[in-house]
């Protein structure tokens, strides 16, 4: 039977996976192999080094650099705390006396007899990492951090902005074509992952910033909204790192794209439950879409899938058109002829033809569908 | 072996996405590229081993030509009748290619040599430190810290002038304790080419807390660059240091028979051979899904830039950012809601693989591809030009002539060849959509001949010019460049209809092709014959070349497209009034046949 290779956006009602939780630069594990651990439990942590802030010595004492040792009153490694002299002349005259303060709170970290400078470091920071997503550690990797087993509804957006959080799943829409409107962030938002429909405006977008909404969950925004939310237009699609307030994850795309039905009734199955989210998108090598995860099995669901998508699709399949000009429209797929086909713009693709909902058959380019879960 | 005997090859190179492999034969006195494979690379999880890739790209070359080339794992060496081949060589981009931060005293001085050097060597520059950036001092320490590259170039100070600035940097560089982007335990490495009188004060600096190189210095006098030392240098390290730590490419470096070159490096060698070869100043893009990498030769001296985040599918919309909407809205021949132009620029960089399928679609794309190529023109010309900060003798008589040192080198009138790759110029449905994109691009004046690189060749040819420059050549000439043919752009301004020019194209074939241009009209004609003499008569006012008026003889190419006579007059812009300029645009295009009517 005919079949092509396609990737697609995971929707899965429950699914053993993995968290790697890994620290920037070495520290400390705080949890042992095989302990249970919960969303929002520290798994490790780590000192980041004090920012440097160097100081001119010779510049504003005007003197050369290698004079500057004999006006120091702070050697390498002493500690300072802000506006403490660190450095003076001994004029003959007081009046002509010069002092330098220091500008933080920190330590001497080096001094330079070529450039008459010393750089002061302030104190390191405690670099905490959560467990994110609650399970039982599985792996530790030691100075670094451990990762983390669970089963449960792993959904993925196609885009997002905004970290890791966590909250109740709420749904604020009542079907995939709803628009999420601002009337229904309520003071019961608060704190919730709110789940929309086919789109949120910015109106409502901030209105769940208003309300402490913790995740926004649609199938559509409107890239100009996105751009007046963010003050900037976002250029490659690396994100993760934004602050807006809330994390924001797009199932479908941008414009107005009703949820996938089996996503939205999958959120709908879990209204009301805990899940972790984060809205981190890089698309570059090493993909990384933006996630829903709900610990545990759906109510209907007693057993977990341990096939991952059979990562191709065939006649039958159900499949989304992500791409003008049948942008959103959802069918079935009829066949996949193998040979090459010359499309309306010329160009010669592999295609496939899809029976839409009135029986309409129309020829779309392979690399322009999405495979929908059944 | 001696290069004498070579008469198989197999060449790869390892793309982020894709590892192609071409096999080239010698056929009579020419070698000629004969099959070609491709397979997704393997450097990223779950196989993180880029052979697996190489060996299959290899394995459908094999297929396709009936040569056995593996033996398991290995490549058969010498060529014997239908096996083995004598040779393989590589260029490798992918885990994101080799990517540098540089730091000189000066930024438009040290720093941009810095940067040149780096560049040239096919790195992505991913900061330039200067004392002067602008930046306070911690923050350039935060910078240094934030970055995680594969090694650093610093330099600053001409040889036996002042130590002060680059000893600062070094002490920045040594307070930010930077780590490699590969190999955390790895100590990060740091070349010197800067002051000579510096070296053992940065010794002391950085000895112990970096694997620090040090080289002659980059910029010996303020007269003079000499690049290549740490270009070496920075080769060396990319394939002791970088490739090492790469998956997969210690087992890489095994196989092959010259070492591996970063791509951009590789094809920067060719198109330098190129230009050589021909006496010709060329302009070559590779425009792809992430980036665009401009190489350029004017004068002899090579240049190269890397936009880093203008591209076609994952920086689509970074283009629509830096060039702005009403840019891109400029080329669309037909009316278009911003809110849909931006949603469908977001839907394609977040679904990169998506392709076109209607007209007005691939229009769109054309449109965002000439503000990428304009725009990585734009930083390559920035950064292509004379040295700064030297001292220029001028007498009386160039008093009314004063150029500042530091100008870019690039003139669009001296330009002779203009060399296309990547998806969108490769594969466009339609080549006159290629060529136009380009002129429109560029803005290239009097004669420019075009070409595009189809199946993007020019890496596997570059890495082979290390070891034979008669086989890079053969293939570059026969196989890897796809003539489109000549731009004749006369520069000046008029009103419309006016006529500009008359001209006369001969073919070696003894065809022969005539005509006049006028000021706002496209001419599209089909010439295929590969030389020909034209002989070109601008009215005064308007330049071919010769200055204005004067008569030009120059050779050119036909090609697959032909000749376009471009009368639209440089500085070429755009009508400001909406609907003239859709009725000039579906004008031009017809002219040119660019769509399906």
């Amino acid at each position: 039977m005919a079949h092509a290779y396609t990737p697609g956006l995971k929707v899965m009602p429950c699914t053993l996976f993995r968290k790697k939780r890994l620290l920037p630069i070495p520290g400390q594990v705080l949890v042992e192999l095989g302990k249970e651990v919960e969303a929002t439990d520290m798994v490790a942590q780590t000192e980041l080094p004090g920012k440097v802030f160097p100081v001119n010595v010779a510049n504003r004492m005007s003197v050369s650099p290698d004079e500057i040792k004999d006006l120091l009153l702070k050697k390498e490694g002493d500690t300072v705390k802000k506006g403490e002299i660190i450095a003076e002349n001994k004029p003959f005259i007081k009046w002509f006396k010069t002092s330098i303060e220091s500008p933080i709170d920190g330590t001497v970290d080096s001094v330079s007899n070529v450039t008459g400078q010393i750089m002061l470091r302030e104190p390191p920071k405690v670099l905490p990492l959560l467990s994110y997503v609650k399970g039982k550690v599985v792996e530790v990797t030691p100075n670094f951090g451990v990762t983390v087993e669970s089963e449960g509804t792993f959904i993925q957006g196609i885009f997002g902005i905004g970290g890791e959080t966590n909250g109740e799943i709420m749904m604020a829409a009542k079907s995939p074509d709803e628009e999420l409107t601002p009337e229904s962030i309520t003071e019961a938002a608060r704190g919730k992952i709110i789940i929309g429909g086919k789109h949120a405006g910015l109106t409502v977008i901030k209105r769940c910033v208003e309300m402490g909404v913790k995740a926004i969950v649609v199938g559509g925004i409107h890239d100009r909204d996105l751009r007046q939310l963010l003050g900037y237009d976002i250029g490659v699609a690396v994100t993760g790192t934004e602050q807006v307030g809330l994390t924001l994850i797009v199932t479908e795309g941008f414009g107005m794209i009703p949820m996938a039905e089996y996503t939205f009734k999958l959120l709908a199955s879990r209204n009301g439950e805990k899940a972790s989210v984060s809205g981190a998108t890089q698309i570059r090598a090493g993909v990384m879409r933006p996630e829903i995860i709900v610990p545990g099995f759906p109510k209907n669901v007693t057993e977990c899938k341990k096939d991952q998508g059979r990562g191709w699709i065939e006649p039958g399949d159900p499949i989304r058109i992500i791409r003008e000009p049948h942008f959103g429209v959802i069918g079935t797929v009829k066949s996949l002829p193998p040979e090459l086909t010359i499309i309306g713009s010329e160009s010669h693709a592999r295609v496939l033809e899809v029976t839409l909902d009135g029986g309409e058959v129309i020829v779309i380019p392979r690399a322009n569908i999405e495979v929908l879960e059944k | 072996m001696s290069k004498k005997d070579l008469e198989v090859i197999i060449a790869t190179d390892c793309g982020s996405t894709t590892t192609k492999a071409i096999l080239i034969e010698k056929k009579g006195d020419t070698y000629r590229q004969t099959f070609r494979g491709e397979a997704p690379t393997t450097v990223e999880a779950p196989f993180e081993d880029v052979t697996k890739g190489v060996l299959n790209s290899i394995t459908e070359v094999e297929e396709l030509s009936g040569r056995k080339i593996l033996d398991g794992e290995k490549i058969i060496t010498p060529n014997n009748g239908n096996v083995g081949a004598d040779i393989y060589v590589s260029t490798s981009s992918a885990g994101g290619g080799l990517q540098m931060m540089v730091a000189g005293a000066v930024k438009a001085m040290t720093g941009e040599s810095a940067q040149r050097c780096a560049l040239g060597a096919g790195a992505i520059v991913m900061d330039v430190l200067a004392s002067n950036d602008g930046r306070a001092d911690h923050e350039k320490i935060e910078r240094i810290r934030q970055l995680r590259p594969d090694m650093m170039l610093l330099s600053g100070g001409t040889d036996g002038g002042t130590v002060t600035h680059v000893v600062e940097l070094a002490q920045f560089l040594k307070a930010a304790d930077p780590k490699p982007r590969l190999g955390a335990s790895y100590k990060l490495p740091v070349i010197y080419a800067g002051n000579n009188m510096a070296q053992d004060k940065i010794k002391e600096i950085l000895g112990d807390r970096t694997a620090l190189i040090i080289t002659e210095n980059l910029r010996p006098t303020l007269e003079r660059e000499n690049l290549m030392p740490a270009r070496h240098k920075i080769h060396d390290i990319f394939l002791e240091h970088v490739m090492q730590q790469a998956p997969g490419y210690p087992r890489l470096m095994k196989m092959v028979g010259a070492p591996i070159m970063p791509t951009p490096a590789a094809v920067g060698t060719m198109t330098e051979k190129f230009a050589k070869a021909n006496n010709f100043n060329v302009l070559a893009v590779d425009i792809g899904g992430a980036t665009t990498d401009v190489f350029s030769v004017f004068s002899e001296v090579f240049n190269r830039t890397v936009s880093a985040n203008l591209g076609m599918s994952y920086s689509i919309s970074n283009v629509m950012a830096e060039a702005g909407l009403a840019n891109i809205l400029r080329w669309l021949p037909f009316d278009m809601d911003e809110q849909d132009l931006r949603n469908r620029l977001k839907n394609k960089m977040i679904r990169p693989t998506t392709i076109p399928q209607t007209v007005e679609d691939l229009q769109i794309e054309h449109a965002v591809a000439r503000e990428a190529l304009r725009l990585a023109f734009d930083q390559h010309k920035a950064l292509a030009v004379g040295l700064k900060g030297v001292q220029q003798e001028r007498s009386i008589s160039d008093a009314f002539d004063q150029t500042s040192s530091g100008a870019s080198l690039i003139n669009v009138m001296k330009l002779d060849y203009v060399i296309g790759s990547g998806g969108i110029l490769a594969h466009s449905p339609r080549r006159t959509q290629s060529m136009m994109m380009m002129i429109d691009a560029y803005q290239p004046e009097g004669v420019t001949r075009m070409a595009v690189d189809s199946i993007f060749m020019m890496p596997h040819l570059g890495v082979l010019a290390q070891i034979s420059e008669k086989a890079a050549l053969d293939v570059f000439y026969h196989d890897c460049l796809v003539r489109l043919g000549t731009c004749l752009a006369p520069k000046g301004l008029a009103k419309d209809g006016q006529l500009i020019m008359e001209w006369e194209v001969t073919g070696s074939d003894g065809s022969k092709q005539a005509g006049q241009l006028r000021f706002g009209d496209m001419l599209h004609v089909p010439f295929a014959c590969p030389k020909a003499k034209l002989v070109a008569r601008p009215v005064n006012g308007f330049d071919m070349g010769a200055g204005s008026g004067n008569k030009v003889e120059a050779d050119i190419e036909g090609g697959v497209v032909g000749l376009v006579l471009d009368g639209r007059g440089r500085p070429f812009n755009l009508s400001k009034e909406p609907a003239k300029r859709r009725d000039n645009l579906n004008k031009w295009y017809k002219a040119m046949e660019m769509y399906p009517v």
